[in-house]
Formats: C-alpha cells, structure tokens, sequence
C-alpha cells in the first residue's frame, strides 16, 4: 500500500506547519521523516492518519483518496512518541482493543493478541497494566496494539524519542527486523539524523514545512540538495560559504601552499573517533575527526599550530562548488607526499 | 516533552462529536443553563425593578435592609479575615508537620462541606447555646453570626493554599535562608507572596459563601433585628408577603456575587501570569476558565 | 536556642491550628452524637420513624435520584464541551456554571418563587396546563439542580484536561468512533473525577436548606425534606427529632467524606 501525499498544506493560526509538501512512499518500504523541532514532519505524518485536517491537499493511499476520511476508517497504525497507553486495560486489553471494536470473536481475540505479545516478546506481562511496564515495554505493547488490526500502513511518531539511549538502540534495530518480517508501509517521523539513517530505507528531510530533499542515507549524505540537509545530515564544518565534513579534514604540521594556518584548541576522545577542535586565523572555528592511530601519528597537542586542507567541499551560492577563495579550494586531498600529513577520510 | 503538550493540543484533536453533534451538545448545554439559573434569575431581577426603580430603591435602602446588608458584610469581612490566618496555619500543619491523626484532620476540613447547614446550625446552638455543656451561650448574638460563618467557610482557605504550600519549591526557602533570612523573613517575603494568589482566591469564595450564607446562621444566630443577615432578612420579607423588598435585597446579594466571581477570575488570571498556581486543588471550585481558552500552536508537541 | 524556639514555635501553631479546629468543627461533630442519644435511642428513632420523617427521607433521596444523575450526565457533556471543543462562547459557559457557587441559596430559591408563582412568567401558563411547579416537588428538584449544578463540571475538567488527547487519538486510529471512543477510553480515564464530582453533587442535594425552603412551603409530609424535617422539629420543641434527623444527614455527610478520602486517592494514583 503506497503513501501519497499531494501538495498539503496546514496551518495553526500564524504558524504555517505544511507548505505545500508532496511525498511518495512506495509499497512495503520503510521511511523515515527527519526534519528539526517545527519541521512540520508529526503534523505530516499526522495527517496522513487522519489525526489532523488539511488546509489544502490530498491523502492517496494505496491510490485512494482518504482525505476525507475520518481516522477510524482508514485503517493506519499509529504508535505514538508517549505511547498513549491505555491506562486503565492490561496489556492483553491494550492489543485486544482494536480488535473488539471490530467485533472479532473472544477466541480469535485470544489468539491474534497472544501472537503479537509474542512478536514483540511481552509474553509473560499480558496482565499487567502499562503503569507496572517500562517505557521500552510500553512502546513495544503500543506497537504490538498498532499491528494487531493489520493496518495497511503503520505510522510511528518519534516512536524512541522518550527512552533512554540504550533501549533506544535496541528497538531501532528491532523495528528494522520487525519491518523485513512484515513489509508493511511504515513511515517513522524521528529529530534524530543518526536514528533516520539506520533504520530507513528512505528518508524525507523536512525543514519549516517544506520537504528540502528526499532519498537513499547515502543520497542525502552524498549528494545534499540544500545547505539543510548538508548541515542536517551528518556533521558539517562551515567555512564562509563553504562547507566540508569534518572527516574531509585533513590535518598537516607543515605549512602546505593550498592550507590554512589553524591553532588546536581541545582534543577530545571518544573512544575510536578523536575530535580535534581548532580555531582558525580569522576566528572560525572547525573540529576535524581522526582516528586514534592518526592522532598518534601527528602527535598533536593543545595550543599546537597546524595546516588544515579541506578535501571535498560544497557550496550552495550557485550550482557548481564554489573553488575560490582561501586558497583551500582543491575538491580533492592532495595525494600523500609528505608523511606527517594523514587524510582523515574514512 | 513536556507533559503539557498532550494538553496543548487538546482544542486540535481528541475526541471530537462530529460538527452536527458538538452543535447539538452546545445548544443543549445552553438550553440547560438558560432553564435551570439564568431564567430565574432573570425573573429574580425583572420583579425587583416590576414597580420603577424607585421603589426597588426604596426596598434597598429601608433601615432594616441596610441594617442586615451591614452586619452581613461587617461580619463577612470579620469572619474571611480570621478564616485567612486560621486557614494558612492550618494548611500549614497539614503540609509542613507531622503528628498522630493528621490524615484524620485532613479529612475533617471538609466536613462543613459535607454537612448540611441546618444541621451545623442546630449543634452549634446546643453547643453554644443556652443550654451549652461547656458554658458559653452565644445564640442569637452577633458573635453567632460570625461563628456560624466561620463554620461553613473553613475548608475554603485551607483547600486553596493547601496545594500551593504542597507544590512549593522548598530550595527558595532554603536559598533565602542560606542569604540570611530569618524564619519570619521567610515566611514573609517567600512564603506568603507565593500563597498570595490561593488565599486571595479563597478568601474571595469564602466572601462569596459568607455574603448569602443562610441555614447555619438560621437556628443559632436567629432572626431578632440585631443578628438578621440578609438572606434570613428575605426570607422574613417572603413570609411576610413583600416580594419586591425580597427581590431587591436579592439583587444586591446576586451583584454582590457576580463581582466575588470577577474578582476569584481575575486573581487566577493574575496569579497564573505570575507563575504563581492560584491553587488548581480547590475542591469546591477549581476554577478553569483559563486553561480552555489557551492555545498553544506547538507543531511537534515538544 | 534557634531550635528551642523553632520547637516552640511549632507547638504555638499545632496549639491554635487544633484547638480552632477542635472548637469549631470537632466539638459540634461530638454534639451531634451525644445530643441524639443523650435519653437514649428511642426518642431519635420515633423521630425519624414518623411518617412524617420516612417521608422526609424518602423526599430527600428522591431529590438525590433525580438531581444527581440529571447534573452527572450534563456535566460530563459539558466538560467535554468545554475541554475538547473550543468555542467563543466557553467562558460565557464556564462563568455562569460557577454561579450557582456564589449565590445566596435563598436567592436561588427566591428566583425560583418568583418565576413558577402566580405573577411570575411561568406560573400562570403552567398552572392553566395542570402543573404545579411550587410548594410540590417538581420546584423542590429545580431547586436542587441548580445549587448542585456546578460540582462534576468543575470537576471533570481538570481530569480531562489532564489525560490529554492522545489515548482517544490512539482509540480512533484503532478503529473506535466517538462513541465508542467515549465509552472505553474517556470515560474510563476519568471515572474517579467524575465519581468525586458525584459525591460533592449528592452531599449538596441531601443538605440543601435554603432554596428548598422557600420553594416548597415546607409542607409537613408532603414537601419536606430531611433538612426541611430538621427545622421543623426544632420549631416545634421536639429537639430530640431535630437531632435524630441530624444524626442521619450526620451519617450522610461523614460516608460522604469517606468517599472523598477513597475517590481522591484513586483519582491521584
């Protein structure tokens, strides 16, 4: 069942939330909305449910239009960022209650909640009330509640944004496997970059209710449409108008023709990934990520000063890269002629 | 993230009656009120004013009106006043301190709530009566009146501060100690301006509540000329057969609460504009008009 | 020294605190009881025995049957009216619920008499079609609606505010319609709110005093409810009747705070 959304528009007083968005989402894959606070993306996803009018546009799933629709009809699985319990059921008549209202039989209620407390492995707590589970449980049981109706297509509003990190990580890849068992349009509206491009096939940025640019992580990641997303997606240093991620930068103790002077200002480790902060002569200030081996190999202290050559730079003044100015403008790392320099390209 | 955002979208979605049946709903809950109070009262005010004006002000203005529409505020304003301090200390006990049976205690502060005022004015009289086992006899003193009032409004001041003192941050008193401040330095210039908005709330329902208050003055304070407050006054007026003088004395007890009502809205207002909660655990009237008439435009509900 | 006097300080205020509320509220608590049995159980149950006092009782709980449930399912509906539909006209709505908080029960009871009486807008014409409104207990329940009017609107609000939308939404993506929504989700949620709201409503209709008073005429027998019952014994000397109808509104009054005590520590767990 295919999502389509067509030219929609929403707005809550002042505050424009859609701007004439369009998106497709194809039959069985798994998408993720990633946009900041404001971005629009839960007013989107919720009006695909039904949850909010539009102003204006169309709702087409799987080639119908259900904008007029009222939510009970359209058969979507929501799973909401508080998992919006029902406080008062146990489990079991959490997952059930879609089900009742359909009017199923007791027994084949039994059964179909049975198999999905299963799937999302809450076997043994079919009777507590939510209040005695833990926010992971209480996501998984909204989940499993969500699915028991076989809903067309399943929505997820940030489903992770109220765990902690560590289960967080867990139900992503949970939700992955999940989603390769069962194939059914899912769409997750996340803040979190790094969430988006691990679980999600495709991705659609949004930024104040416009969609800046939609594709494959490695689209987005490679091929940025907009300053946005370049900066919205993965980590970015900004030079003037310029723009290079901080593993396109490469780090010299000799002073080099087409690098810039810069002083190092705090070197922190995390783990493998070593971030190195640096200021640049005119004030800027830009970090470049090396791995540990490399940082021992340049010996860099705080205080030192070194050369910096941005390797692959994008510039969104016109359509072409910008390589003027500042003399870093070589798109590509110089090759290795000098053997303290190390290209921090991984 | 915060838990408000459910409820800031709450005028967007929800249960929601289909556009007919909210209509539906509205008209019914205006029918409703327009039948049960506001017609009455309507009918109330129309009969005041049935012979002029003049009349209506002659009623208003006889001796023996003013002279319960007096005592009834004097002994209002005395009774708020006693209730204010009473109330806070005790909301304070059963905030701030320990002791045996205070769950008991809490309890008991509605009781003027719960029991009927006919009932408190009877055993306040045999209490405090001519026949009282402990020896005092007030009956049909003013000093009466003012018991009697002190009664039914009670839980009032307690119910509105309790919460707030419940809610408080107890760091600020902690910060302005560890500044220098001493424990009557505290209360009065932490303490008590953050309860400000509660008292003030329930000091005006308790205004509100004295000003027509009617079966617990009844028995104990009787109705001779110096303890008659104005509603036993009406009622002497119907029995009587003067239904204008009634009405009109009546006009001026319902204009009197019509400005308790503007003043309780306006302290909320003011209260909640100063990040100070006037005291959302009234349980007689937590008054809400603020909360639905808020609307926050929050996209993502964080 | 700064202990000793917070120490006393501490004991001056349990001193005034209890002591106020031992002379105003517990000691006519204890009245009550010790007034009653004073000459033993027989005089307060023929009191409340007579037929006159069954009938009393009776009346009372016939207001309760009718007032309770009529001002139960309008302030629910209201609330959610209020909480889940906005409209311009909300605060008008909300302002004139708290009314009946703030007016004198004789006004109400006045406003009534003069609206239902042979001059008043309605009387004439309803008495020409056979209903008799005051002195009879069609007035006696309006009465009572409106004193009780504003307890499970005021407190089914903030009930319904706190719940938030989310599992009613959760409800209509499942599948529910309104109706559906109401009864499962909604109403569940806020069942403590509204059964306080039940409680305080019920209290205030079997204490109602004075607009009950004026518009029934206190007709022994016919028009007199257990309060009513009270001040009539009393004025006619029979102090242990007062008392042994005192004692059951007493009763009442201290199931209804039990009930209380239960609902609000239901409703905040």
């Amino acid at each position: 069942m295919g999502i389509t959304v067509e030219g929609a528009t929403k707005s809550f007083g002042d505050f424009q939330a859609l701007n004439d968005v369009s998106i497709d989402v194809p039959n069985g894959s798994l998408t993720a909305l990633l946009g900041p606070s404001g971005s629009g993306k839960s007013t989107l996803l919720r009006a695909i449910a039904g949850l909010e009018t539009l102003d204006g546009g169309r709702v087409l799933i799987d080639d119908e239009d259900v904008s007029k629709k009222p939510t009970q009809k359209r058969e979507v699985g929501f799973v909401f960022q508080h998992y919006a319990a029902f406080k008062h059921m146990t489990v079991f008549e959490n997952v059930a209650f879609g089900l009742k209202i359909r009017k199923w039989d007791k027994d084949k209620i039994s059964g179909r909640v049975h198999e999905l407390l299963g799937l999302v492995q809450l076997e043994g707590l079919a009777d507590r009330y939510p209040s005695q589970l833990s926010g992971g449980q209480r996501q998984r049981m909204a989940l499993a509640r969500a699915l028991a109706v076989e809903p067309q297509v399943l929505l997820l509003d940030e489903p992770f944004g109220a765990l902690d990190a560590k289960v967080r990580k867990d139900l992503r890849t949970w939700l992955r496997r999940l989603h390769d068992e069962m194939h059914v349009t899912t769409i997750f509206v996340t803040h979190d970059q790094e969430e988006a491009m691990d679980v999600a096939g495709q991705l659609v940025v949004m930024n104040e209710g416009r969609v800046e640019q939609s594709g494959s992580a490695d689209e987005l990641y490679e091929q940025p449409a907009t300053e946005f997303v370049m900066s919205f997606v993965g980590e970015v240093n900004r030079l003037g108008e310029q723009y290079v991620r901080p593993h396109d930068m490469t780090v010299a103790l000799d002073r080099d023709d087409g690098a810039e002077e810069a002083m190092v200002q705090r070197i922190v480790a995390l783990g493998f990934e070593i971030r190195v902060e640096f200021v640049l002569g005119d004030g800027t200030e830009v970090w470049a990520q090396l791995t540990r081996a490399e940082l021992q190999k340049l010996e860099l202290r705080e205080g030192q000063i070194v050369y910096l050559r941005p390797g692959e730079i994008k510039s969104f003044n016109g359509d072409v890269p910008s390589s003027d100015g500042h003399g870093a403008s070589t798109p590509h790392s110089p090759p290795d002629d000098d053997d303290a320099e190390v290209s921090a390209a991984v | 993230m915060e838990a408000h955002s459910a409820t800031a979208s709450a005028p967007r979605a929800g249960l929601r009656l289909p556009g007919v049946g909210a209509g539906l709903g509205r008209g019914t809950v205006v029918l409703y009120l327009s039948l049960i109070v506001l017609l009455p009262l309507a009918a109330l005010t129309s009969q005041s004013f049935e012979e002029g004006f003049s009349t209506f002000w002659t009623q208003v203005t006889s001796p023996q009106a003013v002279r319960s529409l007096e005592l009834t505020v004097m002994c209002s304003l005395i009774v708020v006043a006693i209730n204010a301090v009473f109330g806070t200390i005790i909301a304070w006990l059963l905030v701030r301190d320990e002791f045996p049976g205070k769950s008991v205690v809490n309890a008991v502060i509605d009781l003027p709530f719960a029991l009927p005022t006919i009932v408190a004015s009877l055993t306040l009289l045999a209490l405090y009566g001519n026949d009282s086992p402990v020896g005092i006899d007030i009956s049909s003193t003013r000093i009466a009146v003012v018991v009697a009032l002190l009664f039914v409004t009670l839980p009032f001041v307690v119910r509105a501060v309790q919460p707030l003192l419940i809610e408080m941050d107890r760091e600020m008193e902690e910060a302005a100690a560890s500044l220098g401040a001493g424990g009557f330095t505290v209360f009065r210039r932490i303490i008590f301006p953050n309860l400000l908005p509660g008292l003030a709330a329930g000091v005006a329902l308790a205004f509100a509540r004295a000003l027509g208050e009617f079966g617990s003055v009844l028995l104990f304070a009787g109705g001779l000329p110096q303890t008659m407050v104005s509603s036993v006054f009406i009622r002497q007026q119907i029995e009587s057969g003067n239904d204008i003088g009634a009405a009109a004395v009546s006009v001026v007890l319902l204009v009197a609460a019509l400005l308790m009502l503007a003043v309780i809205t306006w302290v909320q207002r003011w209260g909640s504009r100063h990040e100070r909660s006037s005291g959302g655990g009234l349980t007689v009237m937590p008054m809400s008009g603020e909360n639905f008439t808020k609307v926050e435009d929050d996209d993502e509900g964080h | 020294m700064r202990a000793t006097s917070s120490a006393r300080s501490r004991w001056g205020l349990r001193t005034l605190g209890l002591g106020y509320l031992t002379v105003l509220l517990l000691a006519p608590l204890v009245m009550i009881f010790y007034k009653t049995f004073e000459h033993g159980l027989a005089p307060p149950i023929d009191a409340i025995t007579s037929p006159d006092g069954l009938h009393a009782l009776k009346l009372s709980l016939l207001m309760v049957a009718i007032a309770v449930p009529l001002n139960t399912v309008f302030g629910v509906g209201c609330a959610l009216l209020l909480v889940r539909h906005k409209w311009k006209g909300n605060a008008v709505i909300d302002a004139i619920i708290n009314l009946p908080f703030a007016i004198s029960p004789v006004v109400i009871g006045l406003s009534l008499f003069l609206l239902y009486g042979t001059q008043g807008w309605l009387g004439p014409s309803l008495s020409e079609a056979g209903i008799k409104v005051l002195f009879s207990v069609p007035g006696m329940v309006l009465a009572s609606v409106f004193v009780s009017l504003p307890f499970v609107v005021r407190e089914t609000v903030p009930v319904l505010q706190e719940i938030g939308t989310e599992q009613e939404q959760a409800a209509s993506t499942l599948g529910a319609n309104a109706w559906q929504t109401f009864w499962r989700v909604t109403l569940p949620a806020i069942r403590w709110g509204v059964a306080y709201g039940v409680v305080l409503t019920t209290a205030r209709v079997l204490g109602e005093f004075g607009a009950v008073s004026i518009v029934s005429g206190q007709i022994s027998g016919e028009t007199e409810t257990l309060p009513l019952f009270v001040e009539k014994q009393f004025a006619n000397f029979n102090t242990a009747g007062a008392f042994g109808a005192s004692v059951v509104l007493a009763l009442l009054a201290l199931t209804t705070l039990l009930a209380m005590n239960v609902l609000k520590r239901k409703e905040d767990a």
